[in-house]
């Protein structure tokens, strides 16, 4: 009896891998009420199984509750519905990976400084305020492309009054509250290993 | 009487000024605290007697809810305050200024998890799209060239155009209108909280009205007159209108939603079988 329950368990996890590494929308993740129609009612559990094999690959299922509301106790699993799940990274990349997957070390940057902004200024901002900062370091021709970049990969929003918002992607793979504990504790003393400095090199010749 | 008209004309400029700073703090420009409540709403008071014509009304209650929006800005603000994730933006500007692109990248790699995705062809896809590939026929047989035999020249009149349905006997703004009104009539007949199922309201004795029907109702709810309703774990789709259409279309990103009107489908919502 034992075994079979295991059985099932382990072909709702193979589901899910599925659902959660493939994508099926133009959005990565899943709905939480697709998993349960997919999986059943009892789809929280597998993804908490699920989760124990990806941390020991250093990555992890991550939840992010609709108008980015998080439940203060346990989740209701009509919460977990209306929430969108997806695999991310649990630990953090090197700058060398960071390179490895596509983004120069001047792109993150502006990355980082634009959402870091955007949360100082409550969630919203002037496109023509953030680009004024990006544009203290960065060419001008590139302020604009870079910020077209981030909009088009779902970091960041505007609407028709060029405001700018985080968007799904932000929620999904940014710590915010440690984005900006680490902003605030910085000292300026965290430098980059010699890696960064060679890539500078090549982007300023 | 002279001076009535002069103190209403200065109340209406101080509304005007106060509806134009209350969108300039809507629109995050001007701090919200700059604008003092009470003085504001002191104002408004004052000259709320003076107003006859609707157009003093429509001013006295534009500023009303601009007003609103403020105070509903300085709530935010004081929430925001609040919560952990509050910082001085000032103080955050600074440190970004003041760091060096390594060392926001080192400290962004520190909070950053990218999503993990995979792309990847299995054998079984490669397989499937190979059938598909062989059942597919050419190009010519699928696009046969119409044969359009050639004909002279000549007219027609509008009734003729409406019964080949080039021409509608209705402009598409007052078609819309009265479809709205049919969806409100509709729900007050058989509709339960103010909504009822997307295939009752579209479906009619033809499968051909319903293909109308349901493109009517695309328009209506693109256009703000209704809304939809989706229950994805039941798959019912709920049509549901406004009182009154919706002034702001297009602040938010809009969202397609495919829905089938196919033939079986229609044949089943006929057969009382679409549940």
């Amino acid at each position: 009896m034992r075994k079979k329950k295991k059985g099932i368990y382990a072909s709702k996890m193979k589901r899910a891998t599925h659902m959660l590494f493939f994508r099926s929308h133009q959005k990565p993740g899943v709905k939480g009420w697709e998993l349960q129609r997919a999986l059943g009612a009892d789809y929280p559990k597998v993804l908490e199984v699920m989760n124990d094999y990806l941390r020991s690959l250093d990555l992890q299922i991550k939840t992010v509750y609709e108008e980015e509301k998080t439940p203060a106790g346990k989740p209701t699993l009509e919460e977990l519905n209306r929430a969108r799940f997806y695999v991310t990274l649990q630990g953090e990349l090197t700058p060398k990976e960071s390179k490895m997957i596509g983004w120069r070390i001047d792109d993150l940057a502006g990355l980082a400084v634009a959402i870091s902004y955007i949360i100082s200024k409550r969630g919203q901002a002037p496109r023509r305020d953030v680009e004024e900062v990006l544009g203290e370091k960065l060419p001008s021709w590139k302020v604009g492309i870079n910020m077209d970049r981030y909009i088009r990969y779902g970091y960041l929003q505007d609407d028709e009054n060029d405001q700018l918002y985080l968007n799904w992607r932000t929620r999904a793979e940014v710590d915010e509250q440690a984005l900006i504990d680490l902003l605030l504790r910085s000292e300026v003393q965290a430098t980059l290993p010699s890696a960064a400095d060679g890539e500078k090199d090549k982007a300023d010749e | 009487m002279e001076s009535k008209k002069a103190q209403k004309k200065v109340g209406a400029e101080k509304l005007q000024r106060i509806i134009e700073m209350c969108i300039a703090i809507e629109n995050h420009t001007v701090d919200p605290f700059l604008l003092n409540v009470d003085d504001v709403i002191k104002v408004v008071q004052k000259y709320f007697p003076q107003w006859e014509k609707s157009e003093e009304l429509n001013l006295d209650s534009e500023a009303i809810c601009h007003l609103a929006s403020v105070v509903k800005l300085q709530s935010e603000w004081v929430k925001h305050r609040s919560t952990s994730l509050y910082t001085d933006p000032f103080l955050l500007e600074g440190k970004l200024m003041q760091a060096t692109k390594d060392e926001i990248v080192s400290i962004f790699l520190r909070a950053w998890h990218p999503v993990v995705e995979l792309e990847q062809l299995s054998l079984h896809s490669i397989a499937e799209a190979l059938r598909y590939w062989k059942r597919l026929l050419p190009l010519k047989e699928r696009w046969p060239e119409l044969f359009v035999s050639e004909v002279a020249i000549g007219t027609t009149s509008r009734d003729e155009m409406l019964r080949q349905r080039v021409l509608s006997n209705k402009v598409f703004s007052e078609e819309i209108e009265s479809f709205w009104r049919e969806l409100k009539e509709k729900i007050k007949e058989k509709g339960a909280e103010g909504k009822m199922r997307y295939w009752d309201f579209i479906g009619a004795d033809t499968y051909e009205k319903t293909v109308e029907r349901a493109f009517l109702a695309s328009f209506l709810i693109t256009y703000g007159y209704a809304t939809l309703e989706i229950i994805p774990l039941e798959e019912e789709v709920f049509v549901k209108p406004f009182e009154k259409p919706l002034a702001k279309i297009g602040t938010q990103q809009p969202i397609s939603i495919p829905i089938a009107v196919t033939c079986e489908d229609w044949q089943k919502w006929k057969r009382g079988e679409l549940d």
